[in-house]
Parts: C-alpha cells; structure tokens; sequence
C-alpha cells in the first residue's frame, strides 16, 4: 500500500492555505485569527490583570492561564457540547506551555495573562492553530516577547512523511498514521510543543521533525506579515 | 469617572437628544453586516456585526427521537455562549443567567413564531426526527447582543443546509441543496430606558446605565411573537407602549439587512 496523492491534492511538505490577522476583537487587549485550510482560530488576550481568587496569586511572577474551546458547531460531525472536557483541558495546558517560553512573567507579580482561544470551524490541527492565534495575540497586546510561536502538526501517513495533516489524512483508513503536533520558537529553533499518537519509525520521524521546521518557518513569516499589516494599516490612517 | 457620573454625563447628552458616539436616539450603529457561511463545520452559520458589536451563530442538525408529547415535530434548542474572549467580565464555565437568558429569549422568538415549521422535521411519527441546534457565540461584545443574538441565530437558519441522510445515520460531509422549512423571520428589537429617555442598540457604557429594556420579537405581519422586560425599573403601560412603537418601526431596518443579505 502508497499513500501516492493526498486528499487535497497538496505536495507532501505543502501546508495548507494560510490566513492570519491581527486586532480582530476590539474588547481584548491584543487578538488574532490564524486560519490553515479549514481550521481557524481566534485568539484573544487579557491582562496582564489582577487575579482572583487571591490565593492563586504568585508574589514572585505573573500566570498565564490558557483556555481553549471549540464552537458547538465547529466540529465536523455531531454539535460538541460546550464547555471544559478532558480534551479541552489537555490541549489548553499544552498549549500554555508551548507560549510561557517567549514570556517574561516575571514581569507581572501577583497578575494573570489570560488567552482565550476559540475555533469557529475545524478541520484538524486545531492546538496549532490556536498557538499561532494566542502567539500573535500577545504580540498584538504589546507584551515583551522573545520569539513568536509558530506550530503546525507533521506526521506520517501510510508510507510518506506529511505536513499540516488535515481530517481524512489523520483518519486514513488503509495504513498506519502519525501525528506529530509541534510548537517551533522560529528566532532560536527550539520545540516548545511536543505531542505524537499513532505509529512511526525513529527515521520518519526526524524527517517529520525536519519537514516541520521549514513548515513553522514559513507560518511564523505570515504572522509576521499580519502584525506589521496592523501597524501598517493604522499608520496610513493617520 | 465613577459610574454616577458616567449616568449624569449620558443623562445630560439624552436630554439633548444626544448620545456618546454622536447618533440618534433611535438609530442603529452602522454598518449592520451579515456574512453567511462562516463556519464550513456547520450545517448553517452567520456572523453579524453592529458596529463593534461581533456574534456568530451556527446551526447543527442530529437526528433523535421525537418528544412524546408531540410524536409528529422534530426539535429545536437554542444556545447561547459569552465567551469569554469577546468581554473582560466574561468568565469561562457554564452559561451565566446572561447567557441563559440570551438564549431564552432568541429561543422564544423562533419558537412561538414558528419561524420553522417543526412538522417538516419529522421524518418517522413517534420514532425518527431531525433536531435543529443553533448556538450563539459572542467573539467582540460592545453592546447590544440581544439584538445581534437573535439576528445571527436568523441568519445562520436561512443560511442551513440538511446533511444527506441514510436511515438513522447522517452524512454530515454532504450538505443537500433543501433548506430548513422557514416559514417566518422575527425580528428582535431591545429599546432601552434611561431616565425618561428611549433609545436602541445601547453601547457597552449605555448597557451600564440602563434602568430598564424591553425586547420585542416582531413577525413580517407586523405581529408581536415574544417579549422580554428586563432591567430593575417597572415601566408604566404608556412607556412600554411607546417602547413597542419604536421597535416595530426599528424592525423594518434590521429586516432589510437580513432580506439582502
């Protein structure tokens, strides 16, 4: 068995189309939408704040409090009901952890940084798009950062090494899949998001992590694009 | 400024037919925008913008059992989420009474308007029926999401496609050409009371000072499906008269916005 075409007809290392933009939700204090294929993700930031109640307070440096959610209607089957799961809960503890390395939380004692990440529509790589959403968030909230975070998910279907895996492909029936999430500090080249199901050899998956790289290079590029597009835009007004 | 001032400043502008961001008392913010099919997930969505004022809404289809009081109709359940990303006051968890009574108040305008004709959702009396799910999401809340709410939840209706079919299992992949049987489209209007002055689609420091609200849910036939009073100031029967008057006028305009788009 060959996984010869892909599903979208992509090249094996192709991501899908990308959309990001900054400034999409006016209330919060920096937010973002980064789009790739038929998953978006919204991303907003408030803070930092103070935090209550008290006692989760920390004296010493700030908290980021990640919170990903996806829309009743954003699931490709049945209406997800709203509210916490278990996956939820996963996935906004990877997430905060994959963006708490670009962040001076010392910075903000006794405070909380809340990003709040919601999916209209999804069609796998959802915790990816979110930390591309959140990293451009707390860009645009004007927080002091080292790096950006870009992500994307790689992986193996059947007998190829792939980028940016979309539903069918993490659902291909007729041979083995992988699938590798990862979070990619682009400046310094550091994986701040590590996750892998599936099944795939030690060889395929350092391809995996290569192809990753070049893949999270190219996304931090339209983030980029996105956040100077705001500065550009307002500028211009003016 | 503390919020007694915040009052006394909008009081003072309303006395002089004058608001915050320089409009009528009765008019909308513009542009009003509805944008269909947002959400390739769904069988059916919408995003309306009122100014700042962002909303998505969504439309899911299952299939189920119909209820036994009534074995012919299919099902439908309205949410509503304030998500916490579009309003710093939101918290996440379960809806709040804000939420729920979002959601109550869309729901009863479709309902008892019987904007879908819930017969048609049966497919076998007693045993087989489609139940329609709409959920609203907030994504940016400056003010008004009463009126957005029930305008995306319309919307995202309109906008609804029934997935393909085989027995009890759906094809959720494969969205049919029929629509859902709409049979009318209420409009919801909330005119608010501040002092003894009325306005509509309130900003979020308008919200604030509210003594009191009225929603109206108006059908095409010019007649009232569903209302709700809100607010802590009891209203006299010739204040939520005129109150009635003025969102029956304000109607036709969110009307013409949803018709075009």
């Amino acid at each position: 068995m060959t996984y010869s075409k892909r599903f979208d007809g992509r090249k094996f290392d192709e991501l899908r189309e990308t959309e990001a933009k900054v400034g999409v939700i006016k209330r919060a204090d920096g937010s973002a939408m980064f789009r790739i294929g038929k998953t978006m993700a919204y991303a907003a930031v408030y803070g930092p704040r103070n935090l209550y109640p008290k006692f989760l307070q920390n004296p010493l440096k700030g908290i980021l409090r990640v919170n990903y959610s996806m829309m009743p209607f954003s699931g490709s089957g049945e209406r997800v009901r709203p509210g916490p799961n278990r996956r939820a809960r996963e996935i906004s503890l990877v997430i905060e952890k994959a963006i708490v390395p670009v962040l001076d939380l010392g910075e903000f004692p006794n405070s909380v940084i809340d990003v709040f990440i919601e999916l209209p529509q999804t069609d796998a790589g959802t915790r990816c798009a979110g930390i591309c959403a959140a990293s451009m968030a707390l860009a645009d909230a004007g927080l002091a950062m080292t790096d950006l975070v870009s992500a994307v998910s790689v992986g193996r279907v059947d007998d190829k090494v792939v980028v940016d895996l979309c539903y069918d492909e993490e659902a291909y029936p007729d041979g083995p899949v992988a699938d590798v999430p990862i979070a990619m500090l682009p400046n310094s080249g550091k994986i701040s998001l590590l996750q892998m199901d599936g099944e795939i050899s030690n060889e395929q998956f350092v391809k995996a992590l290569k192809m990753g790289e070049v893949a999270c290079k190219k996304i931090y590029e339209v983030q980029k694009a996105a956040l100077k597009n705001k500065y550009k835009s307002t500028g211009d007004e003016e | 400024m503390t919020a007694k001032q915040a009052r006394q400043h909008i009081v003072k502008l309303l006395n002089k037919t004058a608001r915050l961001d320089g409009r009528g008392l009765t008019e909308y913010r513009k542009p009003i925008t509805i944008e269909y099919n947002i959400s390739k997930s769904a069988e059916g969505s919408a995003r309306v913008q009122i100014g700042e004022t962002i909303v998505l809404a969504g439309v899911k289809m299952e299939l189920g059992e119909p209820y036994p009081d009534t074995p012919d109709s299919g099902g439908l359940m309205v949410g509503a989420e304030l998500l916490p990303l579009s309003n710093p006051d939101f918290e996440s968890g379960p809806p709040g009474i804000q939420a729920i009574e979002i959601s109550r108040v869309v729901d009863r305008a479709i309902r008892e308007s019987k904007a879908i004709d819930v017969t048609k959702l049966c497919i076998k009396k007693g045993e087989l029926c489609w139940t329609v799910s709409i959920d609203i999401c907030t994504l940016n809340d400056a003010g008004n999401l009463f009126d957005a709410a029930a305008l995306a939840a319309l919307a995202a209706l309109k906008n609804a496609r029934m997935p393909a079919r085989d027995g009890k299992k759906i094809d959720y992949k494969n969205l049919t050409d029929e629509k859902l049987p709409i049979q009318r489209l209420p409009i919801s209007i909330t005119v608010c009371k501040i002092a003894d002055k009325f306005l509509v689609d309130p900003i979020t420091e308008e919200e604030e000072v509210i003594d009191a609200r009225l929603t109206v849910a108006i059908m095409e036939n010019g007649e009232i499906c569903a209302m709700q009073k809100g607010g802590d100031i009891a209203l006299t029967l010739a204040e939520i008269e005129q109150m009635i008057g003025i969102a029956a006028e304000k109607t036709k305009e969110l009307r013409s916005v949803l018709d075009e788009a």
